[in-house]
């Protein structure tokens, strides 16, 4: 499918959608709150069928967050990206694709270790690379660590 | 014929160059035997198999045919700390490795010996000193001998490194000082 299919058949599926198509892939924009349905359809959609998640991560931008998923189909072998907005900072929180993409559980357990979003109905979130008792989230922009050399 | 006593008056042999210590079989030493343990000691050092980052692959080829520091008398590498005498630090140590490392460290038996190897042992490294997650140098957590420096250091900077630290123990004085102790 060429990018302008994929934004047609997207738009039918949820009218929240915005595009943005200066990237390498067609970026998805999406409120958090609407985006768990869209994502089930772009898996189980016979001509999209979005088989695979590649890649999935999450940009601090001070006043949202935005978690970032890369979706290929590896029969129609197109790509898209999906982005979802996060607004609350303090408390954020954003459905888990573990039980559509199973590869999501360890990406989303990276995400709640360095940027502290929670992910709900995932399996078993917990801190994968740093100590049990550590305090922040490193990866955010308002982190503070006093043994850090100001620069 | 007036029979010899074969008893040593070690008390009145003051005139002897060294120190003498009184042994219940009458006998003495002397600190010389320091040279003997310490030349024993030094030339078969059981390094621990220990490596987190790209300074182990350095450490490898050390330990392989083209440089092999079983010249040296670094034969056996062990793969547990109970029987190792020396641990090479090689690589970057994050907060988390760092319990982990003193427990080696710990479970060593004495005399026990470190060996900081690269950049990210000794200060932190040059890519990752200034992250939230890496230790600032292990001589944070266990005390070091030699400090090899390089990113990562040669093998030859690693042989020099293990040469330096026979020679420390050679100038060891650790008899004495068990005999000191008591």
């Amino acid at each position: 499918m060429t990018n302008e299919e994929l934004k047609n058949s997207i738009t039918q599926l949820s009218s929240s959608v915005t595009y943005d198509e200066t990237g390498e892939f067609l970026t998805a924009i999406i409120p958090s709150e609407e985006f768990l349905p869209l994502m089930k359809e772009l898996r189980s959609k016979k001509e999209l069928y979005f088989d695979y998640l590649f890649c999935e991560t999450c940009v601090d931008w001070k006043d949202h967050l935005m978690m970032v998923y890369f979706l290929k189909s590896k029969i129609h072998n197109h790509t898209i990206v999906v982005k979802a907005k996060i607004t609350d900072t303090i408390n954020p929180q954003i459905e888990s694709v573990y039980n559509i993409w199973r590869t999501a559980e360890l990406n989303e357990d990276e995400v709640f270790d360095l940027f502290g979003v929670k992910f709900l109905n995932h399996p078993n979130l917990r801190r994968i690379f740093l100590e049990e008792d550590w305090v922040g989230y490193p990866l955010r922009k308002n982190y503070v660590d006093e043994h850090m050399i100001k620069l | 014929m007036e029979e010899r006593s074969l008893e040593v008056d070690v008390k009145n042999k003051l005139e002897f160059p060294g120190q003498i210590h009184e042994t219940p079989a009458g006998g003495f030493m002397i600190t010389k035997l320091d040279e003997v343990i310490n030349w024993a000691r030094s030339n078969s050092i059981w390094p621990l198999a220990f490596g987190t980052s790209c300074c182990a692959i350095e450490m490898m080829h050390t330990v392989n045919a083209k440089y092999d520091w079983s010249r040296f008398g670094f034969e056996v590498m062990r793969a547990t700390p109970r029987q190792a005498d020396l641990i090479i630090v090689s690589g970057t140590i994050v907060m988390k490795m760092a319990p982990v490392l003193k427990r080696l460290y710990d479970q060593m038996p004495e005399p026990r010996y470190v060996i900081a190897m690269g950049a990210c042992t000794i200060s932190g490294g040059p890519f990752f000193y200034n992250t939230y997650s890496v230790v600032k140098g292990i001589d944070h957590i266990i005390p070091v001998d030699v400090y090899v420096p390089g990113c990562p250091p040669r093998p030859e900077a690693l042989l020099h490194s293990m040469i330096t630290l026979q020679e420390k123990i050679k100038n060891d004085a650790y008899f004495r000082k068990q005999v000191d102790k008591k």
